[in-house]
């Protein structure tokens, strides 16, 4: 049933990292071919060589460009995927039960075999998380890769999903944000994680670090006072042909 | 959000086809016979016709029985078990009226309130989504019934109540206009509030996640011929209720009656349209678009 679960027991989500994040797209890669090889039909692409090529991403990267009142613009490159809502709206508008959210780790999944591609649940997700693949029909979204991260046949340490695993610059964490003493949860609360169109009601399980200040360009140097140029006027030889070439 | 040709039809004629089933369940035009199977064959086709059409625009078709299960909690499947239980219901009160004589009046009140009910959960469908401000207000459901029970008044040949509902059918499109245009704004959703970053400043696409277009900026983040808008509203206006409500009052001859039907059916296709085409996805925001 495409009902909520009342509770999950555990929340497993990403905590993304403005600040560190380079916009190097990495993960979309790294995304695309894992996911591409395992859960469910390939993401394809259409016309992927030709003039218009296009296809199907769990994972995309946006680059913004944030203007603050006084100061310099800063660019900040925003990766995004599924947030694991715990009030999925994706989930309840489900007419066939493909979506689903699960009650034991909180993860939003589709069952391919009984989706019908009615593209209802991508209009009703706010993030743009959920894109119907134009070859097989059926709706794609993030995993969690579920398929990597309780996989057994795997080391260790590649029991992540593929986008955090590949990250060069440590911008993803996954964990447990339903348990405030993880890991994850302790960075949220560190740099204020924040929650993306909260006006929405969606409560995302995942959470975005926000930049850290800049330096506001300021004195660079406790010598920089000594470093003034002592001459204001040109004098000398530079006075007279700063003068001869003026009138000119 | 992307006006598609087929859920287009399909809205515009199922909601025709059950507001003309609902008109027949109250037994207006009180008919039996031959009559009665004309009528119940227009209104079937055109309901029939509708839900067809809307299986044209699903990815994986094959799977359709399934959108059945859901009706605890999804709009879209409600509105798949309503429809089916209006069509079996009026299918019997039609073999009633049509091949006995008889009209089981109870069971078509029944049937007249599940065709009405389905046209409800259609426009819920839509009504439901925070995530298309326009849309999600009370005042879609209105129009879309509005539209629904005029437009069968229209069919039933039910001249007086055509009029006056084709006329309150308009002001309820106007009304819905009205609202929807401030909508997006009132839901308070900006680049801001979808980047977080609205705490350093003023937030501008720099650049997309990709050079070429995807599944979401195709499907909803539709922004094509929006420039004509106040002009078709102008047209489905008109060619939706007045016109055929100016026809209806001049002469009650068929051929007009026709002329009224057909004029009232360009002016609901223009509408629907539009109610597409205007609609804003708040996540065209990722995107610096709307
Ligand atoms: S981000 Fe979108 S797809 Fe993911 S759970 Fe939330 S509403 Fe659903
Ligand atoms: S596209 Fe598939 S998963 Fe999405 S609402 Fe339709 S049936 Fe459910």
């Amino acid at each position: 049933m495409t009902d909520l679960p009342d509770k999950t027991d555990r929340k497993l989500g990403l905590v993304i990292d403005l600040d560190t994040c380079v916009g190097c797209h990495a993960c979309v890669i790294s995304c695309k071919g894992w996911n591409t090889e395992n859960y469910g039909v390939p993401l394809s692409d259409q016309d992927p060589y030709g003039g218009t090529p296009s296809g199907t991403f769990l994972n995309r990267v946006h680059s913004f460009e944030v203007q603050p009142d006084q100061g310099a613009a800063q660019t900040v490159h925003f990766p995004k995927s599924c947030l694991h809502c715990d009030d999925a709206p994706c989930v309840t508008v489900c007419p066939t039960g493909a979506s689903y959210k699960r009650a034991e780790d909180g993860i939003v999944l589709v069952n391919e075999d009984a989706c019908i591609g009615c593209g209802l649940c991508a209009w009703a997700c706010p993030y743009g998380a959920r894109e119907l693949d134009r070859a097989a029909g059926v709706m794609k979204k993030c995993t969690l890769c579920v398929d990597r991260i309780y996989n057994e046949n795997l080391p260790q340490e590649d029991r992540l999903p593929a986008c955090v695993r590949t990250c060069p610059a440590g911008a993803r964490h996954f964990g447990d944000l339903g348990d405030p003493d993880s890991a994850v949860s302790q960075l949220v609360a560190d740099r204020g994680g924040m929650d993306l169109m909260p006006e929405l009601g969606t409560r995302p399980v995942n959470k975005y670090l926000p930049p850290r200040p800049k330096d506001t360009g300021g004195e660079i140097d406790i010598l920089a006072p000594l470093l003034a140029p002592v001459a204001e006027e040109p004098k000398g030889f530079l006075g007279w042909l700063d003068k001869t070439l003026e009138r000119l | 959000m992307h006006p598609a040709p087929s859920v287009i039809l399909f809205t515009a004629l199922s909601g025709l086809g059950f507001g003309l089933l609902a008109w027949l369940g109250i037994g207006r035009p009180d008919v039996t016979g031959w009559v009665a199977f004309v009528f119940f064959f227009i209104a079937y086709a055109l309901a029939v016709g509708g839900l067809v059409a809307s299986t044209f625009h699903l990815g994986n078709p094959k799977n359709a029985l399934k959108a059945f299960s859901q009706w605890r909690s999804s709009w879209l499947s409600r509105e798949a078990v309503l429809s089916v239980a209006a069509l079996i219901t009026m299918g019997l009160y039609a073999i009633g009226t049509v091949f006995l004589g008889v009209q089981w009046s109870a069971l078509g009140v029944i049937g007249a309130a599940l065709s009405l009910l389905t046209v409800f959960a259609t426009s819920m469908i839509y009504a439901q989504l925070e995530t298309v401000p326009r849309w999600n207000h009370p005042i879609t459901s209105a129009l879309f019934l509005a539209l629904s029970i005029a437009g069968g008044a229209l069919l039933a040949g039910q001249v007086t109540a055509a009029i006056v509902l084709l006329l309150l059918a308009g002001g309820v499109q106007v009304a819905a206009w009205w609202l929807g245009d401030g909508r997006f704004a009132k839901r308070g959703s900006t680049m801001e509030t979808a980047t977080g970053l609205g705490f350093i400043g003023k937030v501008r696409l720099f650049e997309p996640p990709h050079t070429g277009g995807n599944y979401l900026l195709t499907e909803m983040v539709y922004v094509v011929g929006r420039k004509h808008a106040a002009r078709l509203r102008v047209i489905a206006l008109l060619c939706m209720s007045l016109v055929p409500a100016i026809l209806l009052m001049l002469s009650h001859s068929h051929v007009v009656a026709l002329i009224a039907v057909l004029s009232h059916l360009t002016g609901v296709f223009a509408a629907r349209w539009l109610f597409f085409a205007e609609a804003e996805h708040v996540v065209g925001l990722y995107y610096g678009k709307r």
